[in-house]
């Protein structure tokens, strides 16, 4: 066991990712996710890793689909304004199945909004930001020791899967300090991506694959082939044909859908038998455990569902935690992102949103209140 | 202090750039890591670089911390006139409210504990920028929700290299004056 | 003839992508001749060589040759290439782009990779209009020329390519156009064996939309037009600025090998980091595997 250290949300998110064996970083300052940029411009030449700040936070990102490229595991860090700006490039790298992690630590919108203001505004903007139809991975953190363990979590998965993963931090958890005892490097799970081993006039970068994610060549590994964001075939060649576009679009979704039990984490407390449910996420969710805990006091029957995959949405679990419910609260600070979903899943109870968009989180009392009202 | 703490909370309020945060950070690490309890520390400010509000929030525990921010403060310090009216509302009608005398003209209570923050800091180092220990010296001597030792501790270990002395001589400023103050929490 | 190969057989892929997407008769193919001769005059080896485009007609090039290709976002390939480069300095990049993907939507990452004088050979073909969607204005079209988003006569005046890329940093800065295929062949040889970042711009053309809407002929009057506007710098020196204007100046505008290239620059952080040995050993690891 190492020593307990104070340590903050952002902090532990870069450290989480250099355990996790990122080496590349590159991104463009801004805040509230600066500190994990500074970290990295510190940590990683030590590690014989990269930093580079870029021009912005296009070439941020297209910088990390480089360096992933090239076999190093990369990850760029912003907030709102920069996260619009990459998702042209998040589209490119679901497209071309380059493996990536994008830290997004949520601050206060539309526009410039409040910069050091804590929000989670871009929940829909992390599924729905690129054009065109792709599937995503998402994950948010609670604390600062899942800012570390979310972020180790979010590389394997992009490795795993060969897909951009986004980690949603909000300013709250990107900003807390708490203590933390971080594991030892060899109790950490670390996955590496998974290489060919044909010969290379054999190679299908794009090809199918068990588990649909078929192995992904470095540049300079003696495996010559072409990436785009065009539309391709197994060999990655530009095409038009149907009866090649189509089996892709299958597989890239088949590759998160049919993993979904894999990909998804979350935590239910207190459920069993709870009429009224939480759903929550981010540092709301700790809001939601102190609600719940005075409501236990009062001998109300309240559960939490705190959800740490936000996307793929983990419409299951939502479903079977919810089943006996008679009413859902989702308390979110943005005006109903992820309560979105949730109606669609639980529609037929009564849901009932609690909001906020004022920069403040979102009070144990206002989650109270909100069990109280008929 | 050895009385089992659900939930204690600590608010310190005022101006960017007067350190509220370092001094949040290192009561928190304090707490938690010299003191072996549960501590968190969460913080609020504006876009500037100096000045604008500023504010840094402890919640101390010996069990887990939910909820990481003030919800009814146990202690606030304002170091402004702003601060004062605005957060003097979320304290505990038991709780402790330390003002600046120097920056805040007034009280919203007459239960105020008034002390000459910043000129204590200049008096005892030459450095306004003190003025932050002196607040959080005093604090943690009326409320003894942490030892000196770790106090001390985590002063050396947080604050830029070369001002450990000036900032350990203004922490025991702000201390032995509150062992003057009647006993509080 | 006969049965003769090719000499840059070798280097495309004929699995299924010819024909081009390029039009008969147009300039780029000329500039990917002069890549391919470059590549093979330096015996390297072709998994060691990268290409990078980002959108465009030029930006179609690295799917025909048999490196490692990669085709971006509009405007992205020099930020794709700077990360790829820093990830792997052993690889040898080539960047390339058309005017309006160098220029004006990537236009930042331009002058932001000569700054850095990064290693990386970027070649832009510049036929002054945006060619694949149909010939709309781009920063390089010259003024009172027509383009369909310009169709009253540009008043935008062009970049200077070279005179923006040696202010910007780059180490080696040159001009041919696709009429001199030898001289263009030898220009990016030079950008490639310069440490620093090399900008080769390719002077071509496009019957198909610029000449077309400036009733300038087909693709072999303005091959010809190419040539006759064209002159070597030593010539150009001589003349006045009015006598110039309207040429096409070609030869070497910068070439300073001494300053140092950026990922040797961060080579030495990560040695004072104590992560040099690190960083070799996991490029070690890049090297083949089957």
């Amino acid at each position: 066991m190492t020593t307990p250290k104070m340590m903050q949300g952002n902090e532990a998110c870069a450290a989480g990712a250099i355990a996790a064996g990122c080496r590349f970083f590159g991104g463009y300052p801004i805040t509230p996710s600066t500190d994990i940029a500074e970290y990295m411009a510190r940590e990683l030449p030590k590690h014989g890793g990269v930093f580079i700040q870029m021009e912005d936070e296009i070439a941020g990102l297209a910088a990390v689909i480089g360096a992933s490229v090239g076999g190093v595991k990369a990850m760029t860090a912003t907030s709102g304004p920069g996260f619009s700006l990459m998702q042209e490039n998040i589209g490119y790298a679901a497209m071309a199945e380059i493996p990536c992690v994008i830290v997004d630590v949520m601050r206060l919108g539309p526009s410039t909004g409040r910069p050091t203001s804590p929000s989670q505004g871009d929940v829909m903007q992390a599924r729905w930001g690129t054009h065109g139809d792709h599937p995503i991975i998402a994950v948010a953190p609670s604390s600062v020791d899942e800012c570390f363990g979310l972020t180790v979590r979010a590389f394997n998965l992009s490795e795993r899967y060969r897909t951009p993963v986004i980690l949603l931090i909000d300013e709250v958890v990107g900003h807390l300090r708490e203590k933390v005892t971080l594991p030892p490097p060899d109790q950490i799970r670390v996955l590496e991506r998974l290489r060919p081993t044909e010969p290379p006039e054999w190679y299908k970068p794009y090809g199918s694959a068990p588990g649909d994610v078929p192995a992904l060549a470095p540049f300079g590994s003696g495996y010559r082939y072409h990436i785009t964001g065009l539309h391709h075939d197994e060999a990655g060649f530009p095409t038009e044909r149907v009866d090649e576009v189509r089996p892709w679009t299958r597989r890239v979704f088949r590759k998160i859908k049919g993993n979904v039990q894999h990909i998804v984490r979350y935590e239910a407390e207190g459920v069993e038998g709870a009429r009224t449910i939480v759903v929550a996420y981010g540092a709301v969710a700790r809001s939601a455990r102190e609600a719940i805990k005075i409501a236990r006091a009062k001998r109300r029957k309240v559960g939490l569902l705190r959800l740490q995959t936000l996307w793929p949405f983990p419409t299951r679990v939502v479903s079977e935690v919810c089943r006996n419910a008679q009413r859902v609260i989702v308390p979110e600070m943005n005006l109903g992102q992820m309560a979105i979903e949730v109606e669609r899943i639980v529609g037929d109870r009564i849901v009932r949103r609690v909001n906020r968009i004022d920069g403040e989180l979102i009070t144990p009392q206002e989650i109270l209140e909100a069990m109280e009202t008929k | 202090m050895k009385t089992e703490i659900d939930r204690y909370e600590i608010r310190l309020a005022g101006a960017g750039g007067q350190g509220l945060i370092l001094a949040g950070i290192i009561l928190a690490e304090a707490v938690a890591i010299y003191d072996g309890r549960n501590a968190i520390q969460t913080q609020s400010y504006g876009p500037e670089a100096r000045g604008g509000a500023s504010r840094a929030e402890v919640i101390i525990s010996d069990g887990p911390i939910h909820y990481p921010k003030v919800m009814h403060a146990d202690v606030l310090l304002a170091l402004s006139q702003e601060a004062c009216d605005k957060y003097f509302f979320d304290l505990k009608p038991d709780g402790i409210l330390i003002v600046d005398s120097g920056h805040v003209e007034r009280l919203p209570s007459s239960q105020a504990l008034r002390l000459p923050i910043m000129q204590m800091a200049v008096e005892a180092t030459g450095r306004p920028l003190t003025a932050n220990m002196v607040a959080l010296g005093f604090i943690s001597g009326l409320t003894q929700i942490v030892s000196r030792p770790s106090l001390e501790k985590a002063v050396t270990a947080r604050v830029p290299k070369g001002t450990a002395e000036a900032n350990l001589k203004a922490l025991a400023a702000g201390w032995d004056a509150a062992e003057g103050a009647p006993k509080q929490r | 003839m006969g049965n003769e190969k090719h000499s840059a057989y070798d280097y495309l892929r004929h699995s299924k992508k010819f024909p081009s997407v390029w039009c008969s008769g147009c300039g780029i193919g000329v500039v990917m001749g002069a890549i391919i001769r470059a590549v093979d005059s330096m015996a390297l080896d072709p998994n060691d060589v990268v290409v990078i485009s980002g959108i465009g007609c030029t930006s179609r090039m690295p799917v025909y040759l048999d490196f490692n290709t990669m085709h971006t976002t509009h405007g992205r390939a020099l930020a794709f290439a700077t990360g790829l480069k820093l990830a792997r300095p052993d690889l040898q990049i080539i960047a390339v782009m058309g005017d309006g993907d160098a220029l004006a939507i990537g236009g930042n990452h331009f002058i932001h990779a000569a700054r850095r004088n990064i290693g990386i050979t970027s070649i832009v073909v510049n036929n002054s209009i945006y060619g694949m969607t149909g010939g709309q204005v781009s920063p390089t079209t010259p003024m009172n020329m027509r383009a369909s988003t310009a169709p009253y006569g540009n008043i935008d005046p062009p970049f200077r390519i070279a005179e923006l890329s040696i202010a910007a940093g780059a180490a080696f800065v040159a001009r041919s156009t696709v009429y001199h295929s030898q001289e263009l062949e030898k220009y990016v040889r030079m950008g490639m064996e310069t440490p620093g970042f090399s900008v080769i711009e390719a002077v071509s053309y496009c019957h198909t939309t610029f000449g077309r809407l400036n009733k300038l002929g087909g693709a072999v009057e303005m091959m010809r037009q190419i040539k006759d506007a064209s002159i070597t710098k030593q010539a150009a020196d001589k003349l006045s600025a009015e006598e110039r204007a309207g040429r096409i100046v070609r030869g070497i505008f910068h070439h300073d090998s001494s300053r140092k290239e950026y990922t040797e620059l961060y080579r030495a952080i990560q040695e004072n980091a104590g992560g040099a040995e690190l960083a070799d050993g996991r490029i070690q690891k890049m090297e083949m595997t089957f």
